[in-house]
């Protein structure tokens, strides 16, 4: 920790004060726009999810009156059941997606600048953007179930979308859409940085190319997969403007996402006690898998 | 680069079937992300009676851009029929000073948390990284009522996003730029140090100039997120300083209304274009950024 | 709590500092102005909301416009509570039903009484539409128009060819006829399974098979005795009767493409509220001739849906002034003319001229008139008149899940029943 003294010089007085804690200074306006911006609004939330808040906030307290209507309205299990089956897939399959082509981009491949913005631009577009194509896409009577049988494979069937069971993979389909260049690039640049002097010597001890990627470059690169997981997790859970466009939570609302629930008891049903408790139960979901992170993250640092 | 494919015996039969596989899995994922583009591009060069009749997804049979012009410049959006061309330039004033200010502040925090490290450094790091996993549906009545007590709404409603964009793209910045100079020597800056520099003339001189990598990873992240936002900007704004999104929802949107397909596919592209744009132009640089130390690897 | 105070210093600072950069050239306005937040954001109904803005403005007002779309007007009771919530609200706000109620129970609206009785809207307003508008006695909103939500839009070429001579006027009836179609390869009814639509027909459905006053009684007051009664299990019987006559592709669908399929030929009916009307017109349709417009079976019911807009309370005397000007020309003949004709809905005051309005806007006031005195006139719970915010919102739940299952009636009433009490309180 020899760099904390970096900012020290002999002196006296104001300036040297100024200069001792001038880091400090400098950070302090973005610490405290967080604390009351992220923090303070936190601690209104909780407070609001005690309270009997209905169509403005109110400050009156009413237990826990929010949290018991939460779980008893069906849309809210629905909703929460639903964050970690499309949280978990889209995680896992956007990582291996991401991977695959990265590594398949790793291969001397020509026109590997194209082909890699073709992967990455879904990042650049919103879901307010996409969403009515997405639509017509997985609509069966007019996306590609149907092109399908125009080309003739009359048995083909994709109705996904409405389909109960189904419905949540098609937010898989699309979220994985977006971000897996995302994931790629990350990736992609974490192989370019891969000593290959080690890559050499195993190539020559007789390694297979799958054996060299398995056992040595993926393992080599696994931190930027811990980084890969927390930004797609932190695009799970924010998920909202998806379900809206592709959905709007139906069939039913069986497409229904935490952040929608919130969103439609907050704002259109009237129930600010009941979405500030389920905005509670979501924090509560981020924080118990985003604090131990944070937690090995900054203790790795500190070696 | 990794030269596997360059390495000495994987040539003959074997390969060439290797290579084919490979591009073939390459191409047919192209298809993949490139197929909600191409119904829209194919769309909005429609006639709209074409859009009723044909189906959707479709080759136009002949191409127009009458779409394109509707959705430019003659739209109605609400009451006013002058297109998506005034929102344009309220998202253009939006997104510069955004853009730049939480940038230099994530550069300035990044820098005080890795080189002049205070006590505690890693605690507030953390909490403030924590900032990018609140969902923004949260922080909407709360951040209403404060913007109403600093004035900054009605027609000073610009400025309100502007400061709301900025308070939550902090976490972000901060954490690309802390990330990006905690891998570089602290020896450069000591030796600053010794020579009497202070803590700006070091960050002006000697961090920014080996900064761009991470400043273009920053920037473009940045620029995407605020000019896709819409939940901030249909809240926050009033009126005729709504940004593009808003003015794109509402050109979509029709509750009881028909339906322009093609022109509402038109104006989601236009809409669209800057990011695109971007991520054409300096998505080499974007992967190069990540490759210098943005995220750890 | 330094922290806090820290912060909120730095923000004012902050704020103080971009106000300053910004050239501040408001100038005081002695006009009337108007901010109008509304989701009237394109084709036929950005037209009509700019018919008003061009009579605001040749009154001598400034009309600022703030259209937010999305979602029958979600979106917009998002940025509306932000306004409120910042102490800037728009002076003029687009809401329905008994949210204006709501609103005004927050002490947030304006008192109207004085352009209301200068030009004496009580006269002019039926009672149904006045309970809407009124609150504590006092006018806070003015009523735009008056939609009918218990339309069947028919094709006359599918019914011929599946040998239905005429829209019947009974629920059994109508699944015979759709029977018929069925047999002769149509699709009998065009649906979109979004939870709105799916509660359209269910409310149609509950008027048709137990009457104003039951409908009422269950939806209305909640009556539990009603909402978990025989009639009620009738309903959702004949509702789920309805789901096996439409397509597998029906759920996720927009209204707009389902009118298109009875347009097309490929459905032969569609159960939908007046704006269906626009669609049938925008493709050069014709009513009587290449459209039917037939109510749904009931005991001359008429389920019924109205706009507002709402007049927040606002200081500045340009802003007051704008106000009541733009009240008294939402309730003009003129404009619930031109505004109704473009909407496909009928003016929702009294005394305006018929003569321009289709063949089933006509029948829609006639009816409308029928209903009001016979006490069968009642107002929508899927399109928030009846009911608003959490109960008309556990309405569509059940509407939408009892449609997306294989639920049975019985438990369908049960679950009615318990989440609407639910949302009550």
């Amino acid at each position: 920790m020899s760099s904390t003294e970096l900012g020290t010089r002999p002196g006296g007085g104001m300036f040297a004060f100024v200069q001792r804690w001038i880091s400090a200074i400098v950070v302090a306006p973005s610490f405290a726009a967080s604390l009351f911006f992220v923090y303070g609004f936190i601690l209104w939330t909780l407070y609001m999810s005690f309270s009997n808040s209905r169509m403005l906030p109110s400050y009156q307290f009413a237990g826990l009156d929010g949290y018991r209507k939460m779980i008893e309205a069906s849309r809210f299990s629905v909703s929460f059941e639903n964050l970690f089956i499309f949280g978990g897939l889209f995680i896992v399959v956007a990582m291996v997606l991401g991977c695959l082509l990265a590594v398949l981009l790793d291969q001397r491949i020509r026109a590997e600048g194209v082909l890699r913005t073709i992967y990455l631009y879904p990042m650049a577009i919103s879901f307010i953007v996409t969403g009515v194509a997405w639509k017509w896409i997985l609509t069966p009577d007019i996306g590609i179930e149907r092109f399908m049988h125009e080309m003739g494979f009359a048995n083909f069937r994709f109705d996904w979308i409405q389909d109960t069971d189904m419905v949540i993979y098609t937010l898989v389909i699309a979220a994985v859409w977006q971000a897996s260049g995302f994931v790629m690039a990350m990736v992609l640049a974490a192989l370019r940085g891969v000593d290959q002097e080690i890559i050499k010597a195993a190539y020559l001890d007789g390694a297979s190319l799958p054996r060299i990627y398995l056992g040595i470059i993926i393992p080599s690169v696994r931190p930027v997969f811990v980084s890969a997981f927390v930004i797609l997790m932190h695009l799970a859970v924010k998920s909202f403007d998806l379900v809206v466009a592709l959905t709007n939570g139906g069939p039913g609302f069986q497409s229904s996402l935490p952040a929608n629930f919130m969103y439609e008891m907050t704002f259109r049903r009237n129930q600010i006690n009941v979405g500030s408790a389920s905005a509670i139960f979501m924090l509560g979901i981020v924080i118990a898998i985003i604090v131990p992170y944070l937690y090995s993250e900054l203790r790795e640092r500190k070696r | 680069m990794s030269e596997l494919a360059n390495l000495p015996g994987t040539g003959g039969r074997g390969h060439a079937i290797g290579r084919f596989v490979i591009y073939a899995v390459l191409i047919l994922f192209a298809f993949y992300f490139l197929a909600p583009l191409g119904i829209m591009v194919s769309t909005s060069l429609k006639t709209l009676a074409e859009t009723r009749t044909q189906s959707l997804i479709s080759l136009p049979r002949e191409i127009s851009f009458d779409a394109w012009k509707t959705a430019w410049d003659s739209a109605c959006i609400g009451v006013d029929c002058r297109g998506l061309a005034p929102y344009f330039k309220n998202s253009l004033l939006l997104v510069v000073p955004a853009v730049t200010i939480s940038s230099l502040l994530g550069a300035l925090n990044g820098f005080a948390l890795t080189k002049f490290r205070f006590r505690g450094a890693n605690v507030i790091f953390a909490m403030m990284l924590f900032g990018s996993f609140i969902p923004f549906q949260v922080v909407i009545l709360p951040m209403a009522q404060t913007l109403g007590k600093l004035g900054l709404t009605g027609d000073n409603s610009t400025y309100g996003l502007i400061f709301v964009h900025i308070v939550y793209g902090l976490a972000f910045t901060t954490l690309f730029f802390r990330n990006y100079y905690v891998s570089v020597p602290d020896e450069l800056v000591k030796a600053a140090t010794i020579d009497g520099a202070g803590f700006f003339t070091i960050f002006w001189r000697i961090m920014l100039p080996i900064s761009p990598p991470i400043i273009v990873v920053t920037v473009i992240w940045q620029f995407t997120q605020i000019w896709n936002d819409f939940l901030f900007g249909a809240t926050f704004t009033s009126g005729p300083q709504q940004p593009l999104t808003v003015a794109l929802n509402n050109l979509v949107n029709t509750s009881t209304g028909v339906k322009m397909y093609n022109v509402d596919m038109a104006g989601a592209i236009i809409a669209a274009l800057p990011t695109l744009l971007v991520y054409i132009i300096a998505g080499k640089y974007f992967v190069r950024g990540l490759t210098a130390g943005s995220v750890k690897g | 709590m330094s922290f806090m105070r820290t912060s909120a210093f730095v923000g004012a600072a902050f704020a103080v500092s971009l106000m300053a950069t910004s050239a501040l050239t408001t100038v005081a306005h002695a006009e009337p102005t108007v901010e109008v937040l509304h989701y009237w954001t394109s084709g036929g109904e950005a037209k009509a909301a700019a018919e008003l803005k061009s009579e605001f403005e040749a009154a001598g007002g400034k009309w600022v416009d703030s259209p937010v779309a999305g979602g029958g007007g979600d979106a917009q009771a998002t940025v509306l509570r932000s306004r409120v919530l910042a102490g800037d609200p728009p002076s003029a706000v687009q809401i329905k039903g008994p949210n204006i109620a709501d609103w005004a129970e927050q002490g947030a609206l304006a008192d109207l009484n004085s352009v209301a009785d200068a030009e004496g809207w009580d006269k002019l307003l039926p009672p149904q539409i006045q309970k809407i508008v009124k609150y504590d006695g006092k006018y806070v909103a003015v009523p735009v128009n008056i939609h009918r939500v218990d339309w069947i839009w028919a094709n006359p070429e599918v019914l011929k060819k599946a040998g239905v001579d005429s829209v019947p006027n009974t629920w059994d009836g109508l699944f015979a006829a759709a029977d018929k179609i069925k047999a002769a390869g149509f699709i009998p009814f065009a649906h979109g399974g979004q939870d709105w639509q799916d509660a359209t027909v269910l409310e149609t459905i509950i008027l048709g098979v137990g009457g104003a006053d039951f409908f009422n009684k269950a939806l209305g007051d909640l009556d539990e005795a009603s909402l978990k009664s025989d009639t009620m299990k009738k309903a959702f019987t004949y509702f789920r009767k309805f789901q096996g006559y439409v397509d597998d592709g029906a759920s996720g669908r927009d209204w707009n493409l389902a009118t298109a399929m009875v347009m097309n030929g490929k459905a032969g009916m569609q159960i939908m509220g007046d704006w269906a009307k626009g669609e049938f017109f925008a493709a050069g349709k014709k009513a009587g001739t290449d459209f039917l417009c037939v109510p749904t079976p009931s005991e001359h019911g008429y389920i019924l849906n109205s706009d507002s807009i709402a007049m927040f309370k606002v200081k500045g005397d340009d802003k007051v002034e704008g106000q009541k000007v733009l009240a008294k020309l939402i309730m003009g003949e003129k404009f619930q003319e031109i505004f109704n004709l473009y909407k496909g809905s009928i003016p929702a005051r009294i005394g305006v001229p018929r003569d321009k309005f289709d063949s089933c806007a006509i029948k829609s006031m006639d009816d409308l008139d029928t209903a009001s005195k016979g006490g069968t006139l009642v107002g929508s719970v899927a399109h928030e008149i009846l009911q608003a915010g959490a109960v008309r919102g556990a309405f569509l739940d059940v509407a939408t899940e009892f449609f997306n299952s294989s639920m049975s009636a019985d438990d369908a009433v049960a679950k009615l029943a318990e989440e609407m009490e639910n949302a009550k309180d």
